[in-house]
């Protein structure tokens, strides 16, 4: 386990007395709540990667702006790290607590400010939850693109720290497609506006480097998101198909007919049982691989699309090919992707599940070297994918109480990403690296990038203090974990072709 | 693929070579976008031999080329597999490089529903001011691994690091496309396009010349005719929305200093004295004026926006608020130490 903070490699963190800072708080903070007894910090001790978890040293739940500005002000006079968390769903550890760093908790912020029909934008508080910006915008027949599976639950100042996507990526872009304005907190609690309510702003684009930016060099405080009409119609086409490599040249041949769908999602077999035994989707269970493929907009040219993606899967192989009949039946359809995730979870008492990023062409190739991975591991693994967008989700099925398994689900997960990277795409597509993977960022960028990054976030937090160990690996860390991939000269999968 | 043409190691060495001896580089394609930022004393450092088209597949909507490729190149190499670069850049010179297009970060009519420059960025190469060539982003659609390098470079001006390779999204181009235009004055015409704006109508460009409204409607052909019936109007030659992106219109045409307003897009009309084009359904306004820069740029901070002079005008760039310049400063204090990338362009100290 080298998962959590090691100060060893991952940097000294100053020598912190738990009741001096309390004491500090409390003086220049007198009304801002603060959690310093243990069993008031246990539910804090982890966000949606629960398999890792650390007490923080303190939990401070502000209300007000002027707070956050001195706790910051606080923190940077006395040295004390920073770790922000809106609603904790996020899968990669990025509001991982620290032991010694305060876990500044945002999710109290939770107002709508502003819904302007007219300009197309919504400002909010970071604390809003996704959902509830469209659900405040649907009475204007609007709404926000962006829709992670959380999205019922995860806020939106998270979204802006991780560039969350959703299924709908490929089309209408992941978070940073979709905002105008950031306000932010800096670690010395300066205030920045980054981006405008126009839709470009003078200087250099900070507004696209917040974004994602896991944390590491400011604190969300308002987000300003634009709005989108409804689109009038939605329909679905569920295509089975017989081996995975069919099920991807359709996908290549959807796009390479012109049409992009508003959402292009694969199943492999795993998958699609766990599902149907769940939701009863109606999915085919014998199916090697399922496509659903969504198109949208206005009812003649979804209606002409339709006909030519059905086409287009036949002709690439397609067993089965059913065009959702109602509304009803969209929804049922979807409703087996959407909870995919909870449907493994209810054939494996753990599961891990993974965020890689491939050119599509790849996608037959890296499926069969997980199966290998899979059989050599002796773990299964279920495939979900953004097949639209390349962004895979694995989800590696373990038990934690056999000894060994989580290890063992570690390592094939680590595999899988170096994979990715291999044939030239990413390690996370959208969960973000947070703690996570921080060990494969070394894979995927050398060490003068690595260095690269430790100076964009010297510019905005020359002590390091803010999410401390988290997105950027220290030169330490790889030459330690990272070198065991690349710097001996054996390279992960021989076999592949490099990008 | 021409695979010719591949300088990189040039180009590093004659950054090495200005870290060396402290002498700042005027990063150069065609300097068709002169116009904008002001001049750089620095010795001049040509990426058009750094040229070519890397990689392109229609069905993966990415394409990859070196800083130096013409934009006209790769624009008739995508419309051959029948796709654009959705963002419409402005070329505003004939031998406009794919480099420099990233690098000033302009966009064209479509901007308003298709997305900026920056949205387009799936991954860069860049000399950095450590004399380094790196690699940031890829050729994926989502990628969120590390800081999102490659789209704070787009729209820097070179005053970060040196663009040697770009990777951007592509689109199929829609399958349907219609011009028309509607007699209606300005104020008009933007209160229906706020109105419209929020209802799924497939417009693409929309633009007031001072005297009627200029839409593109774009999409399948059932929601392009259907949108047609219903708008009516006269229909135009859809060339007319290179002309505006080339700023080739009679309006761009006197002696006049040109003025880009950024606006919020339901902004009304400015009331600066001068000829005004609209653009971006509301959200960029051309003005021919001469009033003085202050006012401009008051009245724009007033709506909400900014402004830029387009007319070769010293500061061609609305300054920064105070807090935002200090980290823009210590960001290019750590990106390129030493201040040789085109030092100025932006901001005086930049």
């Amino acid at each position: 386990m080298n998962i959590l903070y090691d100060e060893r490699v991952d940097g000294r963190l100053p020598a912190i007395d738990q009741a001096e800072v309390l004491g500090a708080l409390r003086s220049a903070l007198p009304d801002l709540e603060i959690l310093h007894r243990n069993e008031d910090l246990r539910p804090y001790e982890c966000d949606g990667l629960s398999a890792y978890r650390t007490l923080p040293l303190l939990v401070v739940l502000p209300v007000r702006l002027e707070q956050v500005q001195t706790l910051l002000k606080v923190c940077h006079q006395r040295g004390v790290p920073v770790v922000a968390r809106g609603a904790g769903t996020g899968l990669s550890g990025g509001a991982l607590p620290l032991s010694k760093g305060i876990l500044l908790v945002m999710a109290r912020f939770n107002q709508i400010l502003e819904v302007n029909p007219q300009g197309r934008y919504a400002r909010v508080q970071p604390g809003v939850r996704n959902l509830a910006i469209s659900q405040a915008a649907a009475p204007y027949g609007l709404y926000y693109a962006p829709d992670p599976s959380s999205q019922i639950a995860c806020s939106i100042g998270g979204n802006v720290a991780e560039n969350a996507g959703g299924v709908h990526c490929l089309k209408y872009g992941l978070t940073v497609h979709n905002l105008l304005k950031v306000d932010i907190l800096t670690i010395e609690g300066e205030h920045l506006s980054l981006g405008s309510d126009a839709l470009d702003s003078p200087g250099f684009d900070l507004l696209a480097l917040f974004t994602g930016s896991e944390g590491m060099l400011g604190i969300v405080t308002e987000v300003t998101v634009k709005l989108l009409a409804k689109p009038q119609v939605a329909r679905v086409l569920l295509a089975s198909f017989n081996s995975v490599e069919d099920a991807g040249r359709a996908v290549a041949e959807i796009i390479g007919a012109g049409i992009i769908p508003a959402g292009l999602e694969m199943m492999d077999n795993l998958a699609i049982r766990a599902a149907e035994d769940f939701i009863h989707a109606g999915y085919p269970v014998d199916a090697a691989a399922i496509l659903l493929c969504e198109l949208n907009g206005v009812e003649a040219d979804v209606t002409a699309d339709c006909a030519r993606v059905q086409a287009v899967l036949e002709q690439a192989g397609a067993s089965q090919v059913q065009l959702a009949c109602d509304e009803a039946q969209r929804v049922r359809f979807w409703a087996g992707r959407k909870n995919a995730f909870p449907a493994v979870g209810r054939i494996s008492p753990d599961y891990y599940c993974m965020d890689g990023t491939i050119p599509r062409r790849q996608l037959a190739r890296v499926l069969s070297a997980i199966a290998e991975l899979s059989a050599e591991y002796g773990l299964r693994v279920a495939n979900v994918f953004h097949a639209g967008d390349g962004n895979m989700h694995p989800l590696i099925l373990f038990d934690a109480n056999v000894p060994g398994e989580l290890e063992r689900a570690e390592a094939i997960g680590g595999k899988i990403l170096e994979l990715c990277v291999a044939v030239g795409g990413s390690i996370t597509g959208e969960h973000g690296v947070g703690r996570e993977k921080i060990n494969q960022m070394c894979v995927q960028f050398n060490s003068d990038e690595i260095t690269l990054f430790h100076a964009v976030k010297a510019a905005f937090d020359s002590r390091g203090l803010l999410n401390p160990g988290k997105n950027i690996p220290t030169l330490q860390r790889c030459a330690e974990f990272g070198a065991l991939h690349v710097h001996h000269g054996q390279l992960p999968f021989p076999d592949l072709e490099r990008f | 693929m021409s695979l010719a043409g591949d300088l990189s190691q040039d180009l590093l060495d004659q950054v090495k070579q200005a870290l060396a001896s402290n002498t700042p580089l005027r990063i150069q394609g065609s300097n068709s976008k002169a116009m904008l930022g002001n001049h750089v004393a620095g010795k001049l450092i040509d990426t058009r031999g750094h040229s070519g088209i890397i990689s392109y597949d229609p069905t993966e909507l990415v394409l990859t080329a070196r800083a130096g490729t013409p934009l006209a190149e790769i624009e008739a190499v995508l419309a051959e597999a029948g796709q654009i670069l959705p963002w419409e850049p402005p070329h505003l010179g004939p031998a406009a490089t794919v480099g420099g297009t990233v690098a000033a970060g302009l966009s064209g009519p479509r901007r308003p529903w298709a997305g900026a420059a920056r949205d387009h960025v799936l991954g860069s190469r860049v000399i950095t001011g450590h004399g380094k060539l790196l690699r940031f982003g890829g050729e994926v659609m989502k990628n969120v691994a590390g800081y999102d390098l490659s789209r704070l470079l787009t729209g820097s001006f070179g005053c970060l690091g040196l663009l040697t390779e770009v990777s951007l999204k592509v689109l199929p181009r829609p399958r349907q496309c219609l011009s028309l235009r509607l007699h209606m004055p300005a104020h008009l015409a933007l209160s229906a396009l706020a109105e419209w704006g929020q209802q799924p109508l497939p417009i693409s460009a929309a633009c007031h010349d001072g005297e009627a409204l200029c839409l593109r409607l774009e999409g399948g052909e059932g929601s392009v005719q259907s949108a047609f019936q219903r708008l009516g109007g006269e229909l135009i030659d859809s060339r007319f929305w290179d002309d505006l992106r080339e700023q080739r219109l009679a309006f761009f045409a006197d002696s006049q200093p040109l003025w880009r307003l950024s606006l919020p897009i339901a902004s009304g009309t400015t009331g600066l004295p001068g000829r005004e084009l609209i653009d971006w359904s509301g959200a960029q306004r051309w003005l021919k004026s001469t009033a003085p820069a202050a006012q401009i740029r008051s009245q724009a901070a007033a709506l909400g926006g900014h402004a830029t002079g387009y007319s070769a005008v010293a500061d061609s760039f609305t300054p920064l608020p105070a807090a935002l310049l200090r980290y823009h400063r210590t960001l290019k204090q750590q990106l390129d130490p030493q201040g040789i990338f085109n030092p100025g362009r932006m901001y005086a100290d930049l």
